[in-house]
């Protein structure tokens, strides 16, 4: 018995190091699983208040950018409302709930962002303090961005589109043929359409937007531009499309988050009927 | 170790931490050289510092890390390995009769051959556990490979142009 006692004082720094790794690689498991809650993140109060310190002093110098895209996308949306405020000529009619607007709309700001990892997280200034809750989408006035992972009281942490473990239900708008946006891993600026079967004829410049099938994108949020179609080396039924991303990850600076308010009746709907949401 | 250098030690790790957080997050060279630069403050970390603080330091540097970047447990697991082997390899590459105990392994106590000799291939482990983890199921071993060489050269080459320029000589040089 002191023997072994003995035995193991003597390997007490290995003992270490292998307790130590396996704190480690199970910290590295729980969280990669996307539904895993991490207690310890960028979301929370201390680290995100460094984060927001530093973001606050960079993001000075880009306000300027960041102005004249808020102008140019606060034109558009004004052509928008003058077109759509008809005046009524006739009797009023209440519209019926199904035609009730299921998406609710906030904007927040990235105080952390990463590149150049295979799995980049995004850290948001707005927690659920301010209504930010997990699986909302994020977007751009330039395009797709990412979905919220996890929150906490005053900040929140969203998957990136340039994370290997998010896949986003799409589609190419000039055909509606849809498939799923994953990146792979390699270049910040582009990702990959996968699932489109080979008897599809897309082309260089389509656009590839969000499809709506899944809760979290409304239709027809923009994703990016088709670059390049090939055949699929492991699998010849199905194309490998190369997608361009229209948000320029490198600059991200405001963000909108969209909410479906219906995600829980659809979700406990695909529960019901044992199909797994795809996000 | 004295009051004085472990206060030392101290600011210089807290101030490379700093460095890391803020300044070196998103900096890669091409997409593939990462800087590592805390790990000089681990480096340079005196012979007679036991196995076990360091290991405890060391996991909790890269813990901190972790935190901030959003990459849980990855540059823990690779601190800890890092820490693991380096009194082992500081033990190999020592010339026969070891160091005198006060002696750190720094670029000016040790001279610039034995300083890469001894601080590339820790740099370099590290870099190779940090990828593997970082593109577990999605990069193939190339990448891995290629971007760990890459980023310990250029950490390598920060190391010692940090040394250079803000750490006080030895007398006679």
């Amino acid at each position: 018995m002191l023997r072994i006692l003995q035995f193991l004082y003597r390997v007490r720094a290995f003992l270490l190091f292998i307790v130590l790794e396996v704190v480690a690689i199970w910290m590295i498991v729980s969280n990669n699983s996307p539904q895993g809650a991490a207690f310890f993140n960028s979301s929370n109060a201390v680290v995100g208040g460094v984060l927001k310190k530093q973001a606050d002093v960079v993001q000075f110098f880009s306000l300027a950018d960041a102005n004249e895209a808020l102008v140019e996308e606060n034109a558009w949306v004004r052509g928008q409302l003058m077109a759509s405020q008809v005046i009524p000529d006739s009797l009023e009619i209440k519209l019926d709930s199904s035609l009730q607007a299921s998406f609710e709309f906030r904007g927040a700001r990235v105080i952390a962002n990463s590149l150049r990892f295979s799995q980049n997280y995004l850290t948001l200034n707005k927690g659920a303090k301010h209504g930010i809750k997990p699986g909302m989408g994020v977007f751009t006035s330039q395009g797709a961005v990412g979905r919220i992972k996890s929150v906490s009281e005053n900040y929140s942490v969203a998957f990136s589109l340039l994370n290997t473990s998010l896949l986003v239900s799409s589609k190419i708008k000039s055909s509606d043929v849809f498939g799923s946006v994953q990146w792979d891993g390699r270049n910040s600026s582009e990702a990959m359409l996968l699932y489109v079967p080979r008897h599809v004829k897309a082309f260089k410049g389509d656009e590839v937007i969000t499809s709506g099938f899944n809760a979290v994108f409304p239709e027809g949020i923009l994703i990016g531009k088709i670059s390049n179609v090939a055949v699929n080396e492991k699998d010849p039924n199905y194309l490998s499309i190369t997608v361009a991303l229209s948000a320029d990850f490198s600059k991200l600076t405001y963000v909108y988050l969209v909410e479906n308010t219906r995600f829980e009746e659809l979700d406990s709907l695909y529960r019901q009927s044992e199909i797994p949401n795809e996000y | 170790m004295n009051i004085r250098s472990l206060l030392s030690y101290t600011f210089l790790i807290i101030a490379l931490v700093v460095v890391q957080l803020l300044f070196l997050k998103n900096l890669a060279l091409f997409g593939y050289a990462f800087a590592f630069l805390y790990l000089l403050g681990l480096l340079i970390l005196p012979s007679t510092l036991k196995t076990i603080p360091l290991l405890l330091i060391s996991f909790s540097l890269g813990f901190l890390l972790d935190v901030f970047f959003e990459t849980i447990g990855m540059h823990a697991a690779a601190a800890t390995v890092f820490a693991f082997f380096k009194p082992i390899w500081l033990k190999t590459t020592s010339p026969t009769g070891g160091y005198d105990e006060v002696e750190e392994p720094s670029l000016s106590q040790i001279g610039l051959g034995r300083f890469i000799s001894y601080a590339f291939p820790l740099i370099f482990l590290y870099a190779l556990v940090f990828f593997t983890a970082d593109q577990w199921g999605t990069g193939g071993f190339l990448g891995v490979f290629s971007k760990s060489l890459f980023s310990s050269l250029f950490t390598l080459v920060l190391a010692i142009l940090v040394q250079l320029l803000f750490f006080k000589r030895r007398k006679g040089i």
